[in-house]
């Protein structure tokens, strides 16, 4: 047993890491919201109107609205991309698994703001997939939806977010004992009966785990739309920085954020309940 | 997809027909020959034991069978089909796994019903066929329950039921109750054996255990570095070990090397006509074949030697006695219990117990 003073000693840096770094400031962000701005002046004074414009603009809803399909569309594409590369490394490679897998995590390396400049730079009105599509006289001139639109923001979301999903569900899948798989095969299940029979469901918690940090962290993203996305492919964090800066509207930008730390913080508990569902032991 | 016989009869083959046949079976992973040109028999009804140390090659062999591996060299037959070019999942076979291997996301239900879920069988007959099957394992009560609220006893009648509901016309069994305490595996083993004699199956049983090979099977098959050493029933094997290596894996034993010279052994202070040729030779003469010697008389069939005894094992109805012969022998002697004894006695063997076996 160890002493009470220990206990209490160990006890101060992650109740002063949680107290300064999460508690504080969410408390100011929340006291935020619920101040005003008059005449270029934040005053303190206590009122719920930030939560009514949230409510009553139909902007924000829209804005909000868009940046949930493209979270959407960034988990969807990235759990179709993540899921087969993580069923290969888990079940199929053979001697160069450490490598593989190092190249699959590799890009986590790199800066994201690299990577949102290569993105530019690939899909540009004079980038190199315009470039190669005229080359290929495919097009005869720049197509430009490539960039400055919601479907740049999805694919270099998709791009970043991608070993995120696949490490959680190749995790799972390392996990899945092989002779369920081999039990599976000798009751007559073929590869495809196997799969959806025991491979997918026993993958369960790793795929919500992907799913839940590919539409999180896309949800809160604003270099990517910044970068690529353009006036059409705007999201909501790029809403409360311009409330923030240019607009100087902080109250209204703190109900927003608090607005989508809601959201997320209900998203993570729904995707703890249902891994919690699909784990088994 | 070919028209596999998923659900066959049971008991489609007369009992003793020829089933399962090995054709100079080989296995090769990298440099190392695991198995090495195994051809062996397994008639229908028959509850044959692949017996063997660990790294002998037994589950190597059951897993070429189930499909799991592919040989290297050799065929594999079953009822007129060469069953080592189909995929795992086709094959009319069914393992028992040495973890079980239930599915963990599944009910006991849900566990045995999967085999006949995968084949398309009518939800109607599903039902009934996995009753069935749960009540022959005597765990009807736990259908709804998840492997990992079960025991480990509990989870191994599920995996049997699994395998059982599926009628299989060979069932391969991977050490099924090594993961067992002592006392379940004993009650496991004669539930085992009931239930074969009762549904008729054909069991493919994996051990390295001699006792359990020797108590269940019809036949034992015993391994040694991936190649046959003996296959024959338990009786034989023990009475008539045809090696050195298998009288003394099979129950224990007292090998006596020495030599033949004009149809007379000598195996140091021991001496006897036999009627072999001259050459170096290896008898086996098992503990409780050798006996204390009553009041000097002898038959003439009888090899009488003297010994001194150094150690006395006491085991409640017998006693184990370690007797020296002189000539640096010792002798392992089995005797009925009798009390301590001490200093030299004089012992017999009958001469027809003294086995001669190959190196």
């Amino acid at each position: 047993m160890y002493s009470r003073t220990y206990k209490s000693l160990v006890s101060i840096p992650p109740l002063l890491w949680v107290g300064v770094f999460l508690l504080l400031p969410y408390t100011l962000m929340f006291a935020h919201s619920l101040w005003a701005v008059r005449d270029g002046v934040m005053v303190h004074q206590w009122n719920w109107d930030n939560y009514k414009t949230l409510f009553s603009n139909p902007l924000y809803a829209e804005v909000l609205l868009r940046t949930m399909r493209i979270a959407g569309s960034v988990t969807v594409c990235s759990l179709l991309l993540g899921y087969p590369l993580a069923y290969y490394l888990a079940f199929q490679v053979g001697a160069r698994k450490e490598l593989q897998y190092q190249l699959v995590v590799v890009p986590l390396w790199v800066s994201y703001l690299v990577r949102g400049y290569a993105w530019k730079t690939i899909l540009g009105s004079d980038g190199v997939l315009n470039g190669f599509l005229q080359y290929l006289h495919l097009t005869h001139e720049p197509v430009g939806f490539f960039l400055y639109s919601p479907f740049a923001v999805v694919l270099m979301l998709t791009h970043i977010y991608t070993p995120f999903v696949f490490l959680p569900i190749y995790a799972a899948l390392e996990h899945i004992p092989r002779p369920l798989i081999e039990a599976s095969q000798d009751l007559g299940a073929s590869s495809w009966q196997t799969f959806w029979r025991v491979i997918l469901p026993l993958s369960m918690p790793g795929l919500l785990a992907g799913a839940t940090f590919a539409f999180v962290l896309s949800l809160g993203d604003f270099l990517a739309p910044l970068l690529v996305g353009g006036p059409s492919g705007t999201m909501i964090a790029n809403v409360v920085q311009s409330l923030f800066g240019a607009a100087f509207d902080w109250p209204l930008g703190a109900a927003i954020s608090v607005g989508i730390l809601v959201i997320t913080i209900s998203l993570l508990f729904l995707s703890e309940f249902l891994e919690k569902q699909w784990a088994f032991k | 997809m070919s028209a596999s016989p998923a659900n066959p009869p049971l008991q489609n083959s007369a009992k003793g027909a020829l089933l399962l046949e090995l054709r100079n079976v080989g296995k090769r992973f990298g440099a190392t020959d695991v198995l090495k040109n195994i051809s062996l028999n397994i008639a229908s009804g028959e509850f044959l034991t692949l017996l063997g140390e660990s790294g002998s090659g037994k589950t190597t062999l059951l897993r070429l069978i189930a499909g799991f591996e592919r040989p290297s060299s050799g065929e594999i037959w079953m009822g007129g089909r060469r069953l080592d070019c189909q995929p795992p999942y086709k094959r009319p076979v069914n393992t028992v796994f040495q973890n079980y291997a239930l599915f963990p996301h599944l009910n006991a239900r849900d566990n045995v019903a999967y085999g006949l879920r995968v084949k398309s069988t009518p939800a109607s007959e599903i039902t009934g066929r996995v009753e069935e099957a749960l009540s022959m394992v005597k765990m009807r009560g736990f259908a709804a329950s998840r492997p990992s609220q079960l025991s480990g006893g509990q989870q191994q009648r599920i995996a049997l039921a699994r395998t059982l509901v599926n009628h299989p016309q060979l069932l391969l069994l991977d050490e099924p109750l090594s993961a067992l305490d002592a006392n379940l595996r004993k009650q496991m083993q004669s539930e085992l054996k009931a239930l074969q004699r009762q549904i008729g199956i054909t069991f493919l049983f994996v051990t390295h255990d001699q006792e359990e090979a020797m108590a269940l099977s019809d036949r034992i098959a015993l391994l040694r570095d991936g190649a046959l050493e003996q296959v024959a029933s338990p009786r034989e094997v023990y009475a008539r070990p045809a090696t050195a290596y298998t009288a003394q894996f099979i129950g224990q034993t007292n090998l006596l090397r020495g030599e033949v010279r004009g149809c007379m052994a000598t195996c140091g202070a021991l001496r006897w006509p036999v009627d072999e040729a001259d050459g170096p030779v290896i008898f086996s003469l098992r503990p409780e074949a050798i006996r204390l010697a009553a009041d000097g008389k002898r038959q003439t069939n009888e090899v009488k030697f003297r010994g001194a005894i150094r150690q006395q094992l006491y085991g409640g109805s017998s006693e184990l006695l370690e007797v020296d012969c002189g000539n640096d022998q010792t002798l392992r002697i089995r005797i009925p219990a009798c009390g301590p004894l001490t200093g030299e006695h004089d012992f017999v063997f009958s001469m027809s117990d003294a086995i001669r076996v190959q190196e």
